[in-house]
């Protein structure tokens, strides 16, 4: 039998000793950030919120791709797909996110060749089986996406592949954490820091940033004892220790990341500002293709017009992604917004707030 | 602009329902009250089960399988969960024009040594050949008839709260082995789907005698969807142990890279398997000794509250366990 590395995470005795204390905390009151949409899945899949006392607030942050890509994103990939022999390559989430008008699902019934893929990487065959097509790819993703997706580029660009292009929305983490510490609305007393992205980035950022900010955060992973550790770690930050950023999931983060990934990711973007979905533009927040790669642009390539954001709907995603109002909040949400007729992005990927709200209502409710 | 089929209604999940309820009932009415997935008759006295399936698998050839195989443990899956002994099965062959004749024999080859091991006869059959484009490879739907027994019927109306909750093994193999086999997974695991006719199974637990009050096999939507579909049926509620649940090792790691959830993915050789507490540990002992059921385990139980409704039981506390609405898609982050 193979060895199960999370199983100490989900042992009962620890999860209730930590579940203990946190329920006797007395300490001033807290909100706490799960900035990662995997850690709002997971604390939903694992009814934190119903275990935290009433002093102790969760709110679901910005942490999910799918949720802060623009609809001018949306639109252009639709217009993308109108084009004839043209092939969009996508990973799955963002077929269903609609545009100002309309979604990539809409335009594949109405035979737009779109094609799901599971890594960027099989656009290689994708390109060599179908020469006579133009591949795009739809790059969107934070830090754990983004090296791969360089790395396609670079093969392509070894390889000589000249029917490849990519749509870039990558975001970069600090960047939008930067964005909400500025914010005046929101006020965050604790950071859960997403743990995909930091085995890329690692912590430094973390710690230079709660130097400035004086926000504590825990860089955690995604069993219960692993989220329940997390906000431990940000009570005891809060309330006497000094502020200061805990790497709780060492087991895969480092202090320096992946230095490898880092360096793959400079060599083919630089930074860029970058319009997040119901936030607004955020300077120096997104990743372009350094100019060595226009020929892998598709803005450049496709001679692409430009495509501006609508943000003109009764949709509260906004909202719900700065942690301004839950998503039961929203007047749409289980409504007229369900996961099978999605309005706002959040509803679409499985980690965004309101789809692992509407999957993992609770009893209670 | 018109509301249009999409991919979610075929899921099996909500809109699958829906789709069921609001087109197909709507005309066709319900002709049969039975609550199982297959049709309870009378034709000249003689009771019988009355089932139909198609098959649209990509790829086709998976570990564990091919269309064919699965073809024939689908319908006959279905007949056996309501208690009717399969006896002939009919099917029907759509070929893209191109497709390999060695790989139409192989399919066929699998599809006679499945029925052989079952005891059913393939008795009837269509064959239609469209031109290159308008089919992906090979489809195949057989229908199969089954004679109910008088002494074993099992039936969702028959669940009762305090009812043991018994899955006859691991979950999700199917559905991931599916999933790997797919051309642009570049994945590695060693995971083989658990395709299989779950005839012998039923053999052992009609012949055991023990009260067997529902059975069901958990496909397409995963036994999330399918314990769902009792719940209503039956009008129970029903929670379930996450810990109690077996899932190789393989597949909870497949799942937790790719963001999916095992209780989600389908199965195509298990049974859900509902009886009286009282007789669940016998129930156990019948199923280890199949070949097809060795890792059965109880991994709930049937109660009063919330009617319709299933719930989880995790490490930290209780959740509502929803049926599959829409495809879970991998992870992006």
């Amino acid at each position: 039998m193979m060895f199960d590395i999370n199983k100490p995470f989900r042992d009962p005795v620890v999860i209730n000793a930590e579940i203990e204390k946190i329920q006797s905390y007395s300490g001033r009151p807290l909100a706490i950030m799960e900035v990662c949409g995997t850690h709002t899945m997971a604390v939903m899949r694992y009814g934190i919120r119903d275990l935290l006392p009433a002093n102790v607030r969760l709110i679901s942050g910005p942490g999910c791709p799918v949720c802060v890509t623009g609809t001018s994103y949306i639109d252009a990939a639709c217009y993308i797909a109108k084009m004839p022999n043209t092939i969009i390559a996508t990973f799955g989430d963002l077929i269903r996110v609609p545009g100002s008008s309309t979604s990539l699902t809409q335009m594949r019934m109405q035979g737009a060749d779109i094609r799901t893929v599971y890594s960027p990487l099989d656009c290689i065959k994708l390109c060599t089986d179908n020469p006579d097509k133009i591949v795009v790819f739809l790059a969107v993703g934070f830090e754990t996406t983004i090296p791969v997706t360089a790395l396609t580029i670079l093969k392509m660009y070894e390889m000589l592949i000249n029917n490849f292009v990519m749509l870039t929305a990558h975001k970069t983490m600090p960047a939008a954490l930067n964005a909400l510490a500025n914010d005046k609305e929101i006020k965050i007393d604790g950071l859960i820091l997403p743990g995909h992205v930091s085995a890329i980035i690692g912590t430094n950022f973390y710690s230079e940033f709660c130097a400035r900010t004086g926000i504590p955060g825990a860089v955690t992973g995604f069993e219960p004892a692993d989220i329940l550790a997390s906000i431990l770690s940000i009570m005891r930050h809060c309330n006497g220790e000094i502020a200061g950023v805990d790497n709780l999931y060492s087991r895969v983060v480092k202090k320096d990341g992946n230095i490898h990934a880092l360096a793959v990711i400079d060599e083919v973007y630089e930074p860029c500002d970058a319009v997040w979905r119901g936030i607004g533009n955020i300077p120096g927040s997104g990743l372009k293709l350094r100019k060595k790669y226009d020929h892998h642009d598709a803005e450049i390539r496709l001679n692409l017009p430009t495509f501006t954001d609508d943000e003109n709907t009764p949709c509260r995603c906004g909202e719900v992604l700065r942690g301004k109002i839950t998503p039961a909040d929203c007047p749409l949400y289980a409504e007229s917004c369900t996961p099978e007729n999605p309005i706002g992005a959040c509803m679409v990927s499985s980690e965004g707030a309101c789809a692992a709200y509407y999957r993992y209502k609770r009893e209670s409710k | 602009m018109d509301k249009v089929i999409t991919l979610s209604h075929g899921n099996g999940g909500r809109l699958t329902w829906e789709l069921i309820t609001n087109i197909f009932v709507r005309h066709f009415g319900r002709q049969t009250v039975g609550a199982n997935d297959a049709a309870e008759l009378i034709l000249d006295n003689n009771e019988i089960a009355f089932t139909t399936d198609s098959f649209v698998i990509s790829p086709i050839f998976f570990p564990g399988g091919n269309i064919g195989k699965l073809a024939v443990c689908g319908t006959v899956n279905d007949l056996v969960c309501g208690g009717a002994v399969p006896a002939y099965l009919s099917c029907g062959f759509i070929i893209e024009e191109g497709f390999s004749i060695e790989k139409l024999d192989e399919i066929v080859e699998s599809m006679a040594k499945t029925a052989a091991e079952c005891y059913i006869k393939i008795v009837a059959g269509d064959t239609k050949i469209v031109p290159h484009g308008k089919a992906d490879g090979i489809f195949i739907n057989t229908s199969g008839i089954g004679i109910m027994c008088d002494d074993f019927r099992p039936n969702p109306a028959c669940i009762t709260p305090g009812d043991t909750i018994i899955i006859t093994g691991t979950i999700g193999d199917h559905g991931c082995a599916v999933m790997l086999a797919r051309e642009s997974f570049n994945f590695k695991a060693d995971i083989i789907s658990d395709c299989a006719p779950m005839v012998s199974v039923v053999n052992d637990l009609a012949a055991s005698g023990l009260q067997i009050n529902a059975m069901r096999d958990p496909t397409r939507g995963g036994i999330a969807t399918t314990l769902n579909e009792l719940a209503a049926q039956s009008n129970t509620g029903m929670i379930l142990r996450e810990d109690d649940i077996p899932v190789k090792n393989e597949i909870r790691g497949f799942c937790e890279l790719l963001g999916l959830d095992p209780l989600y993915l389908a199965n195509e050789g298990k049974l859900i398997i509902i009886c009286p507490r009282n007789v669940a540990n016998e129930v156990l002992q019948v199923l280890c000794n199949n070949k097809y059921s060795q890792q059965a385990a109880i991994i709930g139980s049937v109660t009063n509250e919330p009617a319709g409704k299933v719930l989880l039981q995790t490490v930290t506390g209780k959740r509502i366990l929803d049926m599959q609405t829409i495809e879970q898609t991998p992870r992006i982050c």
